[in-house]
């Protein structure tokens, strides 16, 4: 092995250690707040990537049609609730919210065919189409639950998994996609050719992570989050509503899925169910956090991706058996250092 | 007199539908070999619903890929439909566990796995058994044949970490090294990797002349892609699992000049005029698209019509030694289809003998190349 190959695999396993850090840093945010492992955020990166490409390709996404039937039954399920309490206020929001903005992005397009918008507007119609269904799938699946044990919230998780790869099925077929590169440009580094789309992956993942810093340092929201985080009813005291902050980290956790999954698109073919094994390698790099801290899990998923590349150089044909080995050491470690708390009941 | 009336209707019935044939199936419609049971599925579709004068249900079940479920829905099939025949299934590991209840119910069963274990070493069992895909011997020895008419010296191979690529590594591995091809690398990744670079990296540095795949599906054009844009100038060989649209529309022009060897109906329309499967793979490929548009034929669709064929020449011969529903049909029917002679279909010619229970022979397979997005006979 010579230096160009040892860049080469360093840039390869850096790419894909960015999109794990992106997912590590969702997993842990949603288990935080909420206390549920998130099985399905995989299958954000899978949804964002594919309805990109259908929009290409010129067919309307079946996510559209989740979106609206997922939209239906929140209202539903609320407005009922609302009517019943009287408060006819906050009908038109709700409403508006989960009926209104899908069935706009519908017929939206229905009207204008996606394959004349430019590449940005494809990209934002996708996040549209993907990120409300985070919020939705919390309010349907886990509100309901939110004070059940973490075992009930990773029962419920692994339910909706299931139920969304087979949706992802039915939706995009059983054949993978790939979108066209963002940008066509490459460079050479230290003799090594080096991807525009790889650059593209990293900055942006770099920008998102210090984005989301801001975001929980800076913003009353991001910090209403961090607090439930720290103690749910303390927070629940001081005013900040535990279903609010559900939706909200449900809300981030899509959109970071969805965008990983944007990001990736062009480098490599999405399939309906390739979401899980990206998902699964974030959750890696969590649990090197220890589903709490932000950037250990960073460094962690980081760390399995070059784990990954390197691997796959010498023994590629054990290199998931190398990658998920990974986890006892860690595992171990930690049930040493740590103090067991008991599991609140 | 009105209940014994309804007694005679109703017995009159049942025998009428005593007297259909119950073709059971199962395919892999949903999970990792869905891109496979999708068409084979469609396929069942357009078969015929009368053979010999005789009425012919299809009953058709999705195993999703899983050997379990695959057991379960024969052994559904046999038990409660009746079944006289069972076509199934997609993979090679479902077949397999079909294999079992198939025989201690004495029903014939068509496979369209790829691997020939499922026909091969010929037992008690598998005398029940019979497959329409091509072997992949029939297909590996296609290949090596076309690198050693190119001059290939040093060959690379990457694959499925899975029972695909094993397989095919194996089977190539035996006739590259009967042939004096070098093999200088094997790889291994998952399907649905997002990444092969240190493998392609660990491939090139072994400086092959030709590079096989051995993937399936849309899967199988990762590797090529990186090969391309890290600069490999080698030959680059598929094999006959990649042959669908979906592969060309992933690869794009990505994959542009891979090698493969095909069932010939992929090129149907391209086959020289005297060639004996022309006529019956252009008929598939014409049924298949005006049902479902145009292009949207793909060779695992082909291993299901095929299996129609066999059944469309048994039925008839079995039908008079028995009626469908006993025993001695379904014996009579293993019987016809073991003695299938000279019968073209849409991925080659059947000659059955008790020995070989799968058929085909070199006209079985034609080499392609993919050029400007389609699918090219190579000369």
């Amino acid at each position: 092995m010579d230096l160009q190959i040892l860049l080469l695999l360093g840039q390869d396993g850096v790419t894909n250690g960015a999109i794990y850090a992106l997912l590590a840093l969702a997993l842990v945010l949603v288990f935080a707040v909420t206390r549920v492992i998130f099985i399905p955020q995989g299958e954000f990166v899978a949804y964002g990537a594919l309805t990109l490409a259908a929009l290409q390709a010129g067919k309307v996404p079946g996510t559209v049609w989740l979106l609206l039937a997922l939209g239906t039954t929140v209202a539903l399920l609320d407005g009922v609730r609302l009517l019943r309490e009287g408060r006819f206020r906050k009908l038109p929001p709700l409403l508006i919210f989960n009926v209104g903005i899908p069935l706009l992005c519908a017929g939206g397009l229905f009207v204008v065919p996606p394959t004349q918008l430019p590449l940005w507007a494809q990209v934002a119609v996708s996040m549209l189409l993907v990120v409300p269904l985070g919020p939705m799938i919390y309010r349907v699946a886990y509100q309901p639950l939110a004070s059940a044990s973490v075992l009930v919230l990773l029962i419920v998780s692994v339910a909706v998994h299931l139920a969304l790869i087979g949706l992802g099925l039915l939706f995009f077929g059983a054949e993978g996609s790939r979108t066209p590169a963002f940008t066509e440009i490459s460079f050479e580094l230290a003799g090594a050719p080096l991807q525009g789309q790889t650059i593209l992956v990293i900055v942006a993942s770099a920008l998102l992570i210090i984005g989301l810093y801001f975001f929980f340092e800076r913003t009353l929201y991001g910090k209403a989050l961090r607090a439930t985080a720290m103690n749910r009813t303390g927070a629940r005291l001081m005013g900040i509503p535990p279903a609010l902050a559900g939706q909200l980290c449900f809300t981030l956790a899509a959109a970071i899925g969805a965008f990983s999954g944007i990001l990736i698109a062009p480098i490599t073919t999405i399939y309906y169910d390739s979401g899980f094994l990206i998902g699964l390698k974030g959750f890696v790099g969590a649990i090197i956090g220890g589903l709490a801290s932000y950037p250990v899990a960073a460094l962690g998923a980081a760390l399995v991706g070059l784990l990954e590349s390197y691997s796959s150089f010498y023994a590629s044909a054990f290199k998931e058996v190398i990658v998920f080995t990974l986890i006892i050491p860690v595992l171990l470690w930690r049930s040493l250092t740590t103090k067991h708390v008991e599991e609140e009941e | 007199m009105f209940k014994k009336l309804t007694l005679a209707v109703l017995a009159a019935l049942s025998t009428a539908a005593l007297a259909d044939i119950n073709v059971g199936v199962s395919v892999s419609a949903t999970g990792p070999a869905a891109s496979l049971g999708i068409p084979e599925k469609n396929t069942i579709a357009l078969l015929p619903t009368t053979i010999a004068g005789q009425k012919v249900n299809y009953i058709v079940l999705d195993d999703a890929t899983d050997p379990t479920a695959a057991t379960k829905n024969i052994r559904k099939l046999i038990g409660e439909n009746k079944v006289d025949v069972m076509i199934g299934s997609t993979t090679t590991p479902n077949s397999l566990a079909m294999m079992d209840v198939a025989v201690d119910s004495e029903t014939p069963l068509i496979s369209m796995a790829g691997s020939a274990i499922v026909v091969e070493p010929m037992d008690a069992k598998r005398q029940w058994v019979f497959k329409t895909a091509q072997n992949d011997a029939h297909m590996a020895t296609a290949i090596v044949q076309h690198m050693t008419d190119r001059k290939v010296q040093t060959v690379a191979f990457i694959g499925f970490a899975d029972a695909y690529g094993e397989g095919w590594y194996k089977e190539f591995a035996r006739i590259a090294e009967a042939r004096k091809l070098k093999i200088v690398a094997s790889e291994r990744y998952q399907r649905n990797d997002t990444s092969v670079t240190g493998q392609i990296l660990k491939i090139m540095a072994a400086k092959p002349d030709a590079v096989l795949i051995g993937g399936a599906g849309t899967p199988a054009a990762l590797p090529q892609k990186t090969l391309k844009e890290k600069g490999y100038k080698g030959l680059i060989y598929q094999t006959h699992g990649v042959a669908n649209n979906d592969f060309l529309r992933v690869g794009g022009k990505d994959v542009e000049g891979a090698f493969l060897p095909v069932g010939p109906m992929v090129v149907a329309a391209q086959l020289p005029a005297d060639n004996p499967v022309k006529k019956s793979g252009l008929e598939y490929v014409t049924r298949y698209e005006a049902a479902h548009g145009k292009g949207s034929v793909s060779s695992f669709g082909g291993h299901a019509w095929d299996a129609g064929v066999l059944l469309q020449a048994a039925i008839p011969q079995a039908l008079k030694k028995g009626q469908p529903g006993t025993k001695e049909f379904r014996k009579a029917l293993r019987d016809a289809l073991e003695s299938t002679k000279d019968l073209p279909a849409a991925h080659g010619i059947f000659n059955m003998t008790p020995n070989d229970h799968q058929g085909f022979d070199q006209r079985a397979r034609v080499m392609v190349t993919i050029e400007n997005g389609n699918w090219k006979l190579v000369k």
